[in-house]
């Protein structure tokens, strides 16, 4: 019966850990770029937008993998669209009702996680392949490495846009803002010094 | 191996002349409007060349080193990236700030793409663009010449765009005496450095000639239409970084196009886009943003305008 989880369970670390490094949405699949490049000017909104796209992603994850074998395979992406889209306006609610200010700094990128290719790619990649525990695992990495990456580049953006992380003050009075670091060219010039930087460890530590 | 590679369509033609003999002659062509930066902005000007130069070179070694490249600093390329990027920054600007600039210029621009010959923007423009960016506010304050920080004055350009003023002094705009980044301002000085690179054969006449062209039709079409709102042809060349820009940084042969029709085509989109932002766009000033944009479309204009073998 549940033998795809049995039989391979030896691997179902590796599942949860691909998505931090070997796999990294961001870094090495270079996807969703939309939320990644628009709403880490500060560290706060990239934690926000991780856990609401984690959130998402997760029971996406979950319901996909456990209605996989009922889908026809002609309306699937259709299915998980409206699947993902259930949770996100779920999280876009919890969010308005809760967090009433990030949710209005994060503006429309909360709804638009319906169309983060991060999610529709996990579930057609894999929550529709695998069951239901793997496909946790994986959802569950995936969401790690996303939501550590945003609030990466949220921390660095911050820390020399507003000479603060997470709202607290790191650099004195005497630092002068780079306005251009709350701006959109600050997030592509920061994204792609980090994906140079992955690069180059990744390129390192093969060698060694 | 690496002398076989041929980045222009043929006939090549061999000569001796090389990446530092080049350098140099741009250096020597820069050595009147260094002067009068040093003369109009005074010990200001002097230690903003100097921080600009030692950091572009620095940085230069520093990077090559880090990554394991043979270190060139010697090909002087370097120091007329230092120089153009002083040049073309206002003279109240804090030090610490050229630096930075300076980084981004050689590090981010240069070296990050692979060094000289690989850049696809020009550095020193790509640094002023970082610092217009990140830092608006130092790169739009301006002090009037022969004044230390204390009196700032809007450039010539502002004047006419913002304030309306279309009382111009042109004799202060052909020798250098208005408000302006260092090395812009003299519309003489870059004349002479420009006159000796064209006779050195340094730069190709046509990228500069087409850019300033454009520039004089736009300008002198919407004065006669406007003239209460636009102001000359000789006002739109001399003021601003039309010439420093034209002479010095569009024939950069790294980020320019090779062809000769490649040239025109690139030499009248600068004069383009620059007027479109002088007289429309929200900036009084477009000359930097007109470069980089054509040389982002360097390869492209390199690609259409490959000459055709002969007889297909």
């Amino acid at each position: 019966m549940n033998n795809v989880c049995n039989q391979t369970c030896t691997g179902c670390g590796k599942e949860f850990s691909k998505g931090l490094w070997r796999q990294n949405p961001i870094f090495v699949q270079v996807l969703g770029m939309c939320p990644t490049l628009a709403v880490t000017t500060k560290a706060l909104f990239g934690f926000s937008m991780g856990m609401a796209t984690a959130f998402v992603l997760i029971c996406s994850s979950l319901a996909v993998s456990v209605i996989r074998k009922l889908v026809p395979q002609q309306v699937r992406i259709a299915t998980f669209t409206v699947i993902i889209a259930t949770f996100v306006t779920c999280a876009d609610y919890f969010l308005q009702a809760n967090f009433y200010t990030i949710s209005k700094e994060l503006g429309p990128y909360v709804p638009l996680i319906v169309v983060n290719c991060i999610i529709l790619g996990r579930q057609e990649a894999f929550a529709s392949k695998n069951g239901v525990f793997r496909s946790l695992l994986d959802a569950i990495g995936m969401s790690v490495g996303f939501t550590a990456v945003l609030i990466l580049l949220g921390s660095i953006r911050e820390l020399l846009g507003f000479g603060t992380i997470f709202n607290f003050k790191i650099l004195g009075a005497g630092f002068e803002h780079w306005v251009i670091m709350a701006l959109p060219a600050g997030a592509f010039i920061t994204l792609g010094f980090l994906i140079g930087l992955f690069n180059w460890m990744n390129k390192k530590s093969k060698s060694n | 191996m690496e002398e076989n590679f041929y980045i222009s369509p043929g006939p090549h033609i061999f000569t001796k002349s090389k990446t530092p003999k080049m350098m140099k002659d741009v250096i020597i062509a820069l050595i009147p409007a260094i002067f009068a930066a040093a003369y109009f902005f005074k010990l200001k000007a002097i230690i903003l060349i100097l921080v600009c130069t030692v950091s572009c070179v620095v940085f230069e070694a520093l990077i090559q080193a880090l990554l394991k490249r043979k270190v060139t600093i010697l090909d002087l390329s370097a120091v007329v990236t230092g120089i153009l990027l002083a040049m073309i920054m206002p003279p109240s600007l804090p030090i610490w700030t050229t630096v930075l600039g300076s980084l981004i210029a050689i590090g981010l621009t240069k070296q990050l793409f692979g060094g000289l010959g690989s850049n696809i923007f020009n550095p020193a423009l790509l640094g002023r663009a970082f610092l217009m960016a990140a830092f608006p506010t130092y790169l739009t304050r301006w002090n009037a010449p022969f004044t230390l920080e204390a009196v700032t004055g809007a450039t010539p350009l502002g004047m006419v765009k913002f304030g309306h003023n279309m009382n111009i002094n042109f004799g202060g705009l052909f020798t250098g005496n208005v408000s302006g980044s260092l090395g812009e301002t003299s519309a003489l000085a870059l004349l002479i450095g420009g006159a000796y690179l064209l006779i050195k054969k340094t730069i190709d006449w046509r990228v500069p000639l087409a850019y300033i062209g454009t520039v004089m039709v736009i300008s002198f079409v919407t004065n006669l239409v406007a003239p209460g709102t636009y102001a000359g042809a000789l006002f739109h060349v001399l003021a601003g970084g039309l010439l420093i820009g034209a002479i010095f940084m569009a024939t950069d042969p790294v980020t320019s196009p090779v062809t000769k029709a490649g040239r025109w085509v690139f030499g009248i989109g600068c004069g383009l886009i620059t007027m479109v932002i002088r007289l429309w766009g929200g900036l009084p000033e477009g000359v930097m943003y007109s470069i980089l944009l054509m040389n982002a479309i360097t390869p492209l204009l390199n690609r259409l305008t490959r000459p055709r073998r002969y007889g297909t």
